[in-house]
């Protein structure tokens, strides 16, 4: 029996094979992995210590910046803008452009943040990047800050990833020690700093404009924009803040070439990416693909939902974005194609559930998240995500009333878009799409007083239990 | 409540003001300022190392965190003597220190164990059987969230989304990774930590104790030789895909148990539909893990604290 009967409808084109041939991403044919992946930022973790300074260098490590260098810095960030890169933290905002924005010659020293507190629930792509492959994030700031004019670059990595800390602590020094970094790098005149900063814990910081104020040693609460943090950012200066993922993927553009770039993906969200398959999947893990692949793809030659389920619901983007179901397996993951789905791209964390988990607990737990996150600064995203979690409680404990449901729609509407950041529109998104999809599954909590649901049989053990049992 | 002070972890009463016994009149609970001081040996070595953060950085205050970090590999949590020496080096006010120490997770505040141990229960680790780890944690030791054992060895907290999620459920212990666990694995690891075993994360270093990773946090790096090459290069979940697009695992196929055809032929309500049961599952109070929003307690309103409660400033 063939994996992809397993999740949900078999009557759709392209079911089982996964080649939609209207997809623009499709880039050949065949569904087999060799074609439909593209390692390229994960293409040699499996080598032997992978994180050091050699293995990167025969890997082309920093052939990248040498172009770059070769470059003025306003062409270098027209080459990046040409190349379509856009951020890979969420918003997809095109990487180059973010560049362009930093006013030169006013006087002032600039700045390149990189943001590598990932903390969205789901999202695990930078932390494995970091592990196995630090030099490709370094050789990407010195690239990024001869483009802006920055001598001093600061990674703000959250702090509960020790492992990952001490990788890039040693990046940092043998990228100094072989002249990486320091003073006029390679012969270029550029003089460089890069300091490694952890965090102390806290979600919010992913926020760009929370991060620098973190940074800036303070609590980490977003600021009012604008001032835009190319204007006024890490003490008040021109900053520009990108993901790992973004900057990380700039040598390997400059070193193959933006048209190699661009012959991946789709016109408007072009080249490669990193996307996390979690959750309830025969095989979790990284998955560097084109972007536009489907999950249907995904699951399709990684062995599917796990034996005898089926797929539920899923995340696109990581918890803030707008879930999905198994109506939307086929459903190209760009930034387009997802928007036009009604979620957003996100960070590309496909968490999956099957049918034995409860989505109202799941809701609200994500929700008990974004509560304890919220950062008490905006009083619709305070407030809101707290009545949210009590209404949520009662509802999976059996004790909610119908019109509850309404309420909690009411809550999030007055939640999102009403705060200075994002974080108040993810707390919403888990509420709304979860009342549009699964309304009767919360009604069922409410008549039946009480979750139908066994959360045993969601574990990751639960079926090897009952498979112990059968042949035991 | 079981939380233990290891001993030699908190600086001691200095003075026959910090230790002198309860003040007369009304208290308030605040505690007498200022804190005690570290011991000069000790405020030489965290000057010198302060130096060096804050060299790090264009402005004093970026060190702020740093230095938290710094103050919490020293004594174990964040004291009020920490947060002085934080204020008096970066030249802030108290208050502008302990706005900042409480308001990120990773601060303690109060003194834990050498080992702090974090379930994630974010919802698809929790799905996943987080839940039932941090359940069976919390019965198996004794404590409950955010509390130490007896010992002093291990400090148990529930936490949110570690960027491991292909790995679920997944413990953390001193921020290092223990991937894939299970009720029984995750005991075990408790038990070799309170034993004093050697234990080696999925990936990562060999277990350092909290004060030893405080430090690094501060930005110092791990000398132990081979901390840096330890656990491997990457996970196996990270390399799934890798290994996918060079054809050295051919396309996953689903396997059934032997001799137990589908699961639908083996009955399993999963394959036919809904997985329920029929009686309703009723969440027990652990489930609502977001409790620990309550006001926590302060360093400095901590009525353990060696400096302990006092009345207000100048009493």
């Amino acid at each position: 029996m063939t994996v992809s009967t397993q999740y949900g409808d078999t009557s759709r084109p392209g079911a089982g094979g996964g080649n939609d041939p209207g997809n623009s991403s499709g880039n050949g044919s065949g569904n087999s992995p060799e074609k439909l992946l593209s390692p390229v930022l994960s293409a040699f973790w499996d080598e032997d210590r992978s994180w050091s300074l050699d293995v990167y260098r025969r890997h082309d490590g920093y052939e990248g910046l040498r172009k770059a260098f070769a470059m003025s810095p306003d062409d270098l960030i027209a080459y990046v803008k040409e190349s379509g890169l856009r951020g890979r933290g969420g918003a997809g905002f095109p990487t180059g452009m973010k560049w362009q924005f930093i006013p030169q010659g006013d006087g002032k020293p600039h700045y390149l943040v990189v943001n590598a507190d990932e903390s969205e629930p789901g999202t695990c792509k930078d932390i494995p990047l970091l592990f196995a492959n630090p030099h490709s994030l370094i050789e990407g700031i010195v690239i990024a800050c001869y483009a802006i004019r920055s001598s001093h670059a600061f990674i703000y990595l959250r702090g509960e990833v020790v492992p990952v800390l001490r990788r890039l602590h040693e990046a940092v020094r043998e990228a100094y020690e072989a002249g990486y970094l320091g003073e006029n790098i390679l012969g270029s005149g550029l003089d460089l700093q890069l300091t490694v900063h952890a965090g102390a814990g806290a979600y919010i910081c992913g926020e760009e404009t929370a991060l620098l104020d973190s940074l800036e040693g303070r609590r980490g609460q977003p600021r009012l924009r604008p001032p835009f943090p190319a204007v006024a950012g890490l003490y008040a200066c021109p900053t520009v803040v990108n993901n790992v993922e973004s900057i990380a993927s700039v040598p390997a553009i400059l070193h193959q070439g933006k048209e190699w770039f661009r012959s991946m993906g789709s016109e408007k969200s072009p080249g490669f990416t990193l996307y996390s398959l979690s959750g309830h999947v025969t095989s979790p893990g990284q998955y560097e693909a084109p972007l536009g692949i489907t999950l249907r793809q995904l699951l399709d030659m990684s062995g599917g939902i796990r034996a005898g389920h089926r797929l539920k619901f899923w995340t696109p983007g990581g918890s803030s974005t707008p879930m999905f179901t198994d109506e939307h397996l086929d459903v190209p993951l760009d930034y387009e194609g997802v928007g036009a789905a009604g979620s957003m791209l996100g960070t590309k964390a496909l968490q999956c559930f099957d049918e034995t988990t409860c989505v109202v607990r799941a809701v609200t737990r994500w929700t008990e998240f974004y509560a304890h996150e919220s950062c008490g600064k905006c009083t619709p995203c305070r407030e809101g995500t707290y009545w949210l979690v009590q209404l949520l409680r009662d509802i999976e404990a059996g004790k909610g009333v119908m019109s509850d449901l309404d309420k909690l729609n009411d809550i999030a509407d007055n939640i999102n878009g009403k705060s200075f950041c994002a974080l108040g529109d993810g707390a919403a998104s888990p509420i709304f799409s979860s009342l549009k999809y699964f309304r009767e599954e919360y009604e069922e909590h409410i008549t039946g007083r009480g979750c139908p649901f066994d959360p045993a049989r969601s574990t990751a053990w639960a079926d090897q239990d009952k498979h112990t049992e059968v042949n035991a | 409540m079981t939380t233990t002070t290891p001993s030699g972890q908190g600086v001691q009463p200095q003075g026959p003001q910090s230790q002198g016994p309860q003040p007369q009149g009304v208290s308030l609970g605040m505690p007498q300022l200022p804190a005690p001081d570290y011991p000069d040996d000790v405020r030489a070595r965290l000057e010198a190392d302060a130096r060096e953060v804050v060299a790090r950085y264009p402005d004093s205050r970026s060190a702020l965190l740093p230095l938290l970090h710094l103050v919490q590999s020293e004594e174990g949590h964040v004291t009020r003597t920490g947060q002085r020496f934080c204020a008096e080096v970066l030249g802030l006010t108290t208050a502008e220190v302990t706005a900042v120490a409480t308001f990120y997770s990773m601060y303690r505040r109060r003194p834990g164990g050498d080992y702090q141990v974090g379930v994630c229960t974010n919802t698809l680790c929790a799905v996943m059987g987080g839940d039932a780890i941090f359940e069976a944690l919390q019965e198996h030791l004794g404590v409950g969230n955010g509390e130490t054992t007896d010992d002093g060895k291990v400090t148990l907290e529930h936490i949110e989304c570690n960027a491991a999620c292909d790995f679920a459920p997944v413990v953390m212990v001193n921020w290092e990774f223990f991937d894939n666990q299970t009720v029984q694995s995750a005991k075990g690891l408790v038990d070799d930590l309170r034993a004093g075993a050697r234990v080696e994360p999925t990936r990562g270093a060999p277990l350092c104790t909290f004060k030893d990773t405080s430090r690094i946090l501060a930005g110092f790096p791990d000398e132990r030789p081979g901390a840096v090459e330890a656990g491997g290069t990457a996970g196996h979940a990270s390399l799934t895909g890798l290994r996918l697009a060079k054809g050295e695992a051919g396309p996953a196929r689903v396997v059934h148990p032997r001799g137990s055809g589908t699961p639908a032929a083996a009955g399993t309500p999963a394959a036919s539909g809904d997985s329920r049961d029929g009686s309703p599952h009723d969440p027990s109070p652990t489930e609502h893990l977001s409790s620990h929003d309550a006001p926590q307690d302060t360093a400095a309103s901590d009525p353990d604290h060696p400096a302990g409660p006092a009345a207000e400033e100048g009493e």
